[in-house]
């Protein structure tokens, strides 16, 4: 559902996605793990279709999003890593224009919004100005905002990011559970959600994808037992360097 | 095609929505219905005159409240979504750039025809105080709301560079002041001693102040509308310019 083929990004002189393939099918969770400034976010924003890549193609669903940006744009929900959100609506007025532009009209919009309420556990703010909201009620908002219009594909930046240990736990069952039926590609940094929550798991670092199979391929690869100690052999450290 | 229209209309919806929300709205309607009321009664003094066109103590003084207003307005357009970084969300619906571009400009461009319509008392006094060509105060209508529309595309262009909305003010104030200035009557008058004819009538063209004053006295001339046409166009343009290659 997301092909991605020898994607590269460059900012200026600076290569921050270095020729990147990789495939997440229906029903797959990716992982897409990485230390501080390897590309995981740019190559989000690339397959979302916000950043034009500099070269490589992507297509979701079949649709090449660079041809046909609206229609690949379409299938994918996406959280992006800063979660976003206008400060001046109130939650729910937000998920329903977010509903709106998505092409849903009135039971179906109302539905939607409800839904996805319910889903990020937002009853108790929903009618609350989102400027007022605390860092881990404005993400699980944006979260809400790509669960919508139930997108075939689902890309989340960071989607547990500054969430309680509850919610965190909340959002990885959630996962698990939407990734039966959708493409799933995810980024984090707390390796434990490889475990919990993804079916495959990809390394990147410097813009390269060096690891990538099940969490349980990977432990038989480097004969570790901790995920953490293959992140740190496979990944080079600033402080190395 | 449809579906456009309907995200253009989701947009001009949310955009509409927090210009009343922020109070941005009222404040600049309010600004500007004082500011005009103060020179059209006080200034120009138009019970005395009997200005009944409303040529010189009503429209005159508009295009120089707009320098100022217009942009206060307009400057959190792109700026704010730059700055929450909102732009990404937008910038990754399944929507074309020219939906938000067109959305976000007639939300504005719907806060100052609310501020125009709300000045109908002095159409009503002129009305009742004498008999004015009500075609003449059209057109000067006409005239100030192009003026307007103009200015605010200019910030939308401005607002599209940068994040910083005091930045957006400053900028797209100086460049509309600029505009107005040119064909300015006392200002194409200096430039006419100073560098001849015809250098002042290119500058009169550019400007705005010639085209707004020619609506004013009721001629419709097509070049005035062609050159409101292009100043808005071509700062749209480059406004959806400026927004894609910012994201490359
Ligand atoms: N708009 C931009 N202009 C210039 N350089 C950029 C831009 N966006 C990202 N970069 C650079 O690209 C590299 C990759 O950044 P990216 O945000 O993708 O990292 P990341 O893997 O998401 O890191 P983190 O774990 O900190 O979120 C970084 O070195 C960053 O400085
Ligand atoms: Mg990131």
């Amino acid at each position: 559902m997301i092909e991605v083929s020898n994607l590269c990004k460059t900012f200026g002189t600076k290569t921050a996605v270095d020729n990147l393939s990789f495939e997440v099918k229906k029903g797959e969770v990716l992982g897409f793990l990485g230390p501080n400034g390897a590309g995981k976010s740019t190559t989000m924003r690339m397959v979302t279709g916000y950043f034009p890549p500099t070269s490589g193609s992507i297509s979701i669903c079949g649709i090449d999003i660079l041809t046909q940006p609206e229609a690949a744009k379409a299938k994918i929900g996406y959280l992006p890593e800063s979660a976003p959100l206008y400060d001046d609506m109130t939650v729910r007025g937000f998920l329903e224009f977010a509903a709106g532009i998505r092409g849903l009209e009135k039971r179906a919009k109302d539905d939607a919004v409800e839904q996805a309420i319910e889903t990020c556990f937002l009853n108790k703010v929903a009618h609350q100005a989102i400027d007022t909201l605390s860092k881990g009620y404005r993400h699980r908002t944006c979260l809400a905002q790509s669960l919508l219009h139930d997108p075939e594909v689902l890309i989340l930046d960071e989607p547990t990011d500054g969430l309680d240990p509850n919610q965190k736990h909340e959002v990885r069952q959630l996962i698990k559970r939407l990734g039966e039926t959708k493409a799933i590609l995810f980024s984090t940094h707390i390796l434990e959600e490889v475990d919990a929550a993804c079916s495959r798991a990809v390394i990147v670092d410097q813009g390269k994808i060096v690891a990538n199979g099940t969490p349980q391929s990977l432990r038989d690869e480097y004969k570790m037992d901790s995920l953490h100690d293959i992140f740190r052999k496979v990944t080079t450290a600033d402080t190395a360097a | 095609m449809k579906q456009t229209l309907n995200h253009t209309k989701a947009i001009y919806k949310r955009e509409l929505g927090s210009y009343f929300n922020q109070l941005t709205a009222y404040i600049a309607i309010f600004i500007f219905l004082i500011f005009v009321m103060i020179m059209t009664f006080a200034v120009a003094q138009f019970m005395r005159v009997g200005d009944a066109s409303l040529q010189y103590t009503f429209f005159y003084w508009h295009p120089l409240v707009y320098v100022l207003l217009v942009p206060i307005v307009g400057m959190r357009m792109w700026s704010d979504e730059h700055r929450s970084n909102t732009i990404e969300l937008l910038g990754t619906f399944p929507i074309s750039t020219w939906s938000a571009i067109l959305g976000k400009y007639l939300a504005a461009a719907t806060v100052w025809l609310a501020a125009l319509a709300l000045t109908f008392p002095i159409w009503i006094t002129t009305n009742y105080l004498g008999d004015p060509d009500n075609v003449v105060i059209f057109s000067g209508y006409l005239g100030s709301f192009l003026t307007c529309l103009s200015f605010l595309a200019i910030t939308s262009l401005v607002s599209s560079f940068s994040k910083d909305q005091v930045v957006t003010l400053v900028i797209s104030s100086f460049l509309c002041f600029l505009l107005f200035l040119l064909g300015f009557d006392q200002v194409a008058r200096w430039i006419q001693t100073m560098a001849g004819e015809g250098l002042s009538e290119v500058f009169t063209a550019t400007g705005v102040w010639d085209h707004f004053r020619s609506l004013n006295v009721g001629n419709f001339r097509l070049q005035d509308f062609v050159w409101f046409a292009t100043v808005i166009s071509a700062s749209l343009v480059g406004t959806n310019f400026i927004l894609t290659s910012k994201r490359s």
